[in-house]
């Protein structure tokens, strides 16, 4: 067996086989999910009720305050600053007399401080209230506003684009989900594993074995036996999330009703007609929704997004990977060396993710352009402008030039750090400057 | 026998110092070599040319009649560094066969000599333990086994005795004696001299990157040799002095000669025999190699050569 394979084989299994991976990998989704129904739930249930007291000085707001789940507005006579809480109150407001327009402070007392969120509930209760007694003297019923407000909103955006001759329904919202998502899914892994790989080559370095290794192997080969095993794990962790984020859908299906199903069959089928339309109307609420969710999960261009996100994924971690391969050769046991010398790898990376949240805004500034071409910035930059459309906002050339680049850069860095990797895993008990390192990489044979 | 091994003129130059500085010479088949000098003599640069992690700045390498490829001939060799490591994490038996499969062993050929080996080393019940569990003596055993399992034609260890206890040295001293014996060729480097005399056949001393010594154990004693001699006598004589030595040191009964020129060990048997002594015994003293070592590399500054400025 070629030599490279069997270090590829150990540096993956030997994480991949290891417990912890396997927990990382399947728990991480879980207890992301988790947290976010887990905080969804306690925001619903943890509420204390506030019992408040209202001291109107105007007269009507008696039965105009509307209570909330949270909120109960009282009216009692009896009461006042220094005995509501005595009287079973949380708070109190007094509410001074109107002197025309002008705005007004209310005052809200309470023993216990209230949140922001639960005193902007009241101003705005308040002011409902004041403006239901304004309409009415105005003499326009409530009732009557709702019902026209709800039914006048008759316009719904949806976005068409135009590549030559055909016409394709596009969604910014998802473009701009799928294009942070991804540029966020490759900074962070470019950070974890492109860490995992420098990490490697300490522990060789510092542990001894690498003369061992090299005796057996050629350093090149143990370079990229190890970026090699680490990406293969890196992709391992992606298949397993995308089987568990498909098996979780396909689970779900299992939970919406046949009749709901049914009707979003029917919705598509009017649609390839003549347009959803009439049948919208019949059908009910959910449907609605999972028609236009599958509509617009529809419009985006999955196989290339995802070759893509795959091969700036590789190229990238591969372009990162050897310099923080070379990183990682160059440290003694010193870990405080390695934070000064990964400051110039990561110091790019943390640009290009800034770029990438303004470019997964407004895809086609020439900033965002150049950034996705420029291998430092590409894998990022690149995935939040494809997913708004190829060739429509990336242009053809412009994704062959950015991969190309890549190919080139990844091969380039590659080549030399592993030059310096070759010098600086036998070497201790010195410490490296930049200097030397570029001196290593550019050396002869 | 033919030489495994021929090194010519070979070089190797750092920054701050010529490590390897023109060393010629050549290692037979079959034999225990030693590759003795001082700290930073360039032994481990020497070591490292010769299993192909540096290349030499110039010079010729014949490596088994061809010249040396470091990419196809690092499979027939064997190498312990003195800095020593294994993956912490891995368990031993693991450990090994990655090791194994590295130097080009299939899985199978891989399996059944770790299992000769353990065997043989009572390692058996190491099998699924992890590196860190083991004590150094231990790891040091583990690290000679991955060295040879693939049986090497030239096997180098650097150091291999340190940190194991006399047992296990002696039993690693056998293994090396056997492997010696089936035909593989041994490089030994150390500075523990009394092992080289021990262990080696053929030794070649390098100081400040120069060779300074090259020759069987036999020979460099013989070349070192001041003459001198020991003879014990149950009764000394009345007169001791004699044209043919000088005495050297009186020890009750015992005294250390050292023959004078043009005079042979048998004129000083006669001197005594004339004067009615009884000589219990009589031996030639040589010079340890501890002893040569020290002579030839005493007073070259050899500690304090690292960080000097060199102009070629």
């Amino acid at each position: 067996m070629n030599k490279i394979l069997i270090i590829i084989q150990r540096e993956y299994l030997s994480r991949v086989m290891n417990k912890r991976f396997l927990l990382t990998t399947i728990l991480t989704p879980l207890i992301m999910v988790g947290f976010i129904a887990g905080a969804a739930f306690l925001a619903s249930t943890d509420k204390e009720l506030h019992k408040i007291a209202v001291i109107d000085q105007n007269g009507f707001f008696k039965g105009n305050l509307r209570n909330a789940s949270d909120i109960e507005f009282e009216f009692p006579t009896d009461v006042d600053t220094s005995n509501y809480s005595k009287k079973g109150f949380t708070d109190i407001i007094i509410i001074p007399k109107f002197e025309g327009t002008a705005k007004a402070e209310y005052i809200i007392r309470s023993k216990k401080r209230i949140g922001l969120s639960l005193e902007s509930k009241i101003e705005d209760r308040i002011n409902d209230a004041i403006e239901d007694q304004m309409l009415q003297q105005a003499g326009i019923d409530r009732a009557q506003l709702d019902s026209i407000k709800s039914s006048s909103q008759f316009a719904e955006m949806k976005s068409l684009e135009e590549s030559g001759d055909s016409v394709k329904e596009s969604s910014a919202a998802l473009s701009y989900g799928i294009g942070f998502g991804s540029g966020m899914l490759i900074y962070i892994t470019m950070f974890i594993y492109g860490a995992m790989v420098m990490r490697g080559v300490m522990e060789e370095k510092t542990n001894r074995i690498a003369e061992v290794m090299i005796s057996s192997a050629k350093p090149f080969q143990l370079m990229m036996g190890k970026i090699i095993g680490i990406g293969a794990v890196g992709l391992t962790q992606f298949f397993v999330w995308i089987l568990l984020i498909f098996g979780i859908i396909a689970a779900s299906q299992f939970f919406i009703p046949q009749d709901v199903l049914q009707q979003v069959a029917e919705l598509q089928k009017a649609n390839a007609q003549m347009g959803p339309g009439a049948s919208m109307a019949q059908a009910g609420e959910t449907a609605q929704k999972l028609y236009k969710f599958q509509n617009t999960m529809s419009t985006a261009n999955w196989p290339l997004i995802i070759g893509c996100f795959i091969f700036y994924f590789l190229g990238g971690y591969l372009f990162y990977a050897s310099l923080f391969a070379a990183v990682g050769s160059v440290v003694n046991e010193d870990p405080q060396d390695a934070q000064s010398l990964m400051l110039p790898i990561t110091m790019p990376i943390i640009f290009s993710f800034i770029i990438m949240s303004r470019a997964v805004e407004d895809p086609s500034t020439s900033m965002a352009t150049w950034a996705s071409i420029i291998p430092f910035s590409s894998p990022m930059v690149m995935m939040a402008r494809i997913a708004y459309g190829v060739p429509g906002t990336v242009p053809y050339w412009q994704l062959a030039a950015s991969m190309l680049t890549l190919i080139g850069s990844f091969l380039l860095t590659t080549w030399l750090s592993g030059k310096v990797y070759r010098t600086g895993i036998l070497m201790y008990g010195k410490k490296v400057g930049w200097k030397e390192i570029g001196k290593w990489a550019f050396r002869k044979n | 026998m033919s030489a495994i091994l021929e090194l010519t003129n070979l070089r190797k130059h750092y920054a701050t110092q010529k490590a390897v500085d023109d060393i010629s010479f050549s290692i037979e088949q079959g034999s225990i070599f030693g590759l003795l000098g001082p700290n930073g003599a360039g032994k481990t640069t020497l070591l490292r040319m010769i299993t192909g992690i540096f290349y030499p700045d110039s010079g010729h390498i014949q490596f088994d009649g061809k010249t040396f490829d470091p990419l196809n001939d690092i499979i027939k060799i064997g190498y312990m560094p003195e800095e020593r490591g294994l993956y912490k994490k891995m368990k031993i038996g693991e450990q090994a066969m990655y090791l194994a499969q590295l130097k080009g062993l299939s899985k199978a050929e891989a399996m059944h000599k770790i299992k000769f080996w353990f065997k043989k080393l009572e390692m058996e019940s190491w099998w699924n333990k992890k590196v860190e569990d083991l004590s150094k003596g231990m790891s040091q055993k583990l690290q000679f086994v991955t060295t040879v399992l693939h049986e090497p034609k030239l096997i180098i260890l650097d150091e291999p005795f340190s940190g194991l206890d006399p047992l296990n040295a002696n039993l690693i001293k056998e293994e090396i004696y056997g492997l010696a014996k089936r035909g593989s060729t041994v490089i030994f480097s150390t500075h523990r001299m009394e092992q080289v005399e021990e262990i080696c056949d053929h030794i070649v001393l390098v100081n400040l990157g120069k060779k300074i010594l090259d020759g069987t154990v036999h020979n460099i004693k013989q070349q070192f040799k001041e003459n001198k001699f020991s003879i014990k006598l149950n009764e000394l004589p009345g007169t001791l002095s004699a044209p043919a030595f000088n005495i050297m040191n009186v020890n009750n009964n015992e005294l250390t000669l050292q023959i004078n020129e043009g005079f042979k060990s048998n004129d000083i048997l006669t001197h005594f025999l004339n004067n009615q002594c009884t000589i219990e015994s009589f031996h030639e003293i040589l010079p340890t190699l501890n002893e040569i070592f020290i002579s030839q590399v005493e007073g070259t500054h050899a500690t304090a050569r690292a960080f000097q400025k060199i102009d070629n």
